[in-house]
């Protein structure tokens, strides 16, 4: 009895612990959204976050997006070419690049390459003892700290996606064309007549808009939250490629349903 | 450390990369370029049924893109499908212009193919063409060629 007894107990306690997280995780993306004007006065300070989340990124972002190009033009070049439908490569590439694999991956390697180097930095912080030290000198941790990160996060993600998808277009191309033979302008062709400028471009680069609010504050929000311990930082990390995974995986078939599924 | 203007600088370059990353996707990937200018007009078809056509479709006229397909809806009076397309405006076509919708390939998609006629005054915006012909319907002309077939054989 005693054991089930503590059984619903310890589910209890779970439950109120995520739902405390998830109120002090609005209230922090509350309060971080308030503190976003200081990126105006200094923009120094967005700039340097900018240059660790975005400009260090860019490589990773550019091989992939070079090699999953390249893959999905080999791997529909092999179906497509069983309907004598080669033609339609490249809108087959372009389309699944701008709407799902751009901001999809980049949303993911992001949270793997940046998200986490974020945590661990403001987890840090706070094993150091930092962020107290800053409160007490009377400057706001919310607007030194988080605001630029969080910021950054938010620019950066939708030109790394659009950078993914423009080389992976590009790596469709190089095998597609150059190298299975498909005729390049018909390639081209295809493509441009059924990839959208609002449907298909806009969507994904709102899809990217998205994510980057979402694993930026995941990321920021656990290096915060962290308990200020070696082993605390270090899960803490752990939760946020994790966590930004299944959120960008799951607000993406929302977000999917919402634009495309209809009509 | 990076110093501040080798740091501004890169992420100067990063900015201008995404952009004309964006740039490269709105232009060259799709068809901002095409037939969504100022310089195009509208004109109208009436079809008896336009099969698989879908909006934004291709317009040809001897086999070359000459606009592409704007709207397509019902006429609540004749119970024809009225299709709304936009040329370029270089192309000025003889006012007798007949349209007719064809497949590309026997399962590929389908789009307008504009014949010219000998008129000389020319289509202007917002008309509309007299002479159409509808798409082909696979099941429909399977159906006749079976009965046609099976009432030869009596």
């Amino acid at each position: 009895m005693s054991i089930l007894v503590s059984a619903v107990r310890n589910l209890g306690s779970r439950v109120l612990n995520s739902v405390q997280r998830m109120g002090r995780g609005h209230i922090f993306l509350f309060r971080t959204v308030m503190s976003l004007g200081i990126i105006f006065r200094e923009y120094s300070l967005l700039i340097k976050q900018m240059h660790s989340v975005g400009v260090l990124s860019i490589q990773i972002i550019a091989i992939s997006g070079l090699t999953v190009g390249m893959v999905l033009s080999l791997q529909g070049y092999n179906t497509l070419v069983d309907f004598g439908a080669e033609q339609s490569l490249g809108q087959m590439v372009a389309l699944s690049l701008v709407r799902e694999m751009g901001p999809v991956l980049t949303a993911l390697l992001f949270a793997g390459r940046a998200g986490s180097a974020l945590t661990a930095e403001i987890g840090l912080m706070k094993v150091t003892e930092q962020l107290p030290a800053m409160e007490i000198m009377a400057v706001d941790p919310y607007r030194k700290v988080i605001a630029p990160r969080f910021m950054a996060g938010f620019i950066s993600m939708p030109l790394l996606a659009a950078v993914f998808s423009a080389i992976g277009v590009f790596g469709g191309y190089l095998v597609g064309v150059e190298l299975l033979g498909v005729d390049g302008g018909a390639f081209w062709s295809q493509m441009q007549s059924k990839v959208g400028l609002e449907e298909d471009i806009i969507n994904g680069v709102i899809k990217s808009m998205v994510f980057g609010v979402v694993v930026t504050w995941i990321a920021v929000f656990e290096g915060f939250d962290a308990t200020p311990t070696t082993e605390g930082v270090s899960r803490a990390t752990t939760r946020t490629v994790v966590n930004s995974a299944f959120a960008v995986l799951g607000l993406d078939f929302i977000l999917t349903a919402l634009m495309f599924g209809g009509a | 450390m990076l110093n501040k203007a080798k740091l501004e600088l890169t992420v100067g370059v990063f900015v201008v990369i995404g952009l004309a990353a964006l740039l490269f996707l709105a232009m060259k990937v799709s068809s901002l370029s095409s037939f969504s200018s100022e310089n195009t007009y509208q004109i109208s078809a009436m079809f008896e049924n336009v099969g698989g056509l879908k909006v934004r479709a291709p317009v040809m006229m001897s086999g070359v893109r000459i606009g592409e397909v704007s709207d397509i809806s019902l006429d609540k009076e004749t119970f024809e499908a009225r299709v709304v397309f936009v040329l370029g405006s270089e192309y000025q076509l003889p006012l007798d212009t007949s349209a007719a919708i064809f497949t590309s390939g026997l399962l590929g998609e389908q789009y307008i193919s504009l014949e010219p006629g000998g008129e000389d005054a020319v289509l202007k915006a917002g008309d509309q063409i007299k002479l159409s012909q509808s798409a082909m319907v696979l099941e429909q002309v399977l159906g006749q060629f079976l009965f046609s077939k099976a009432s030869g054989d009596e």
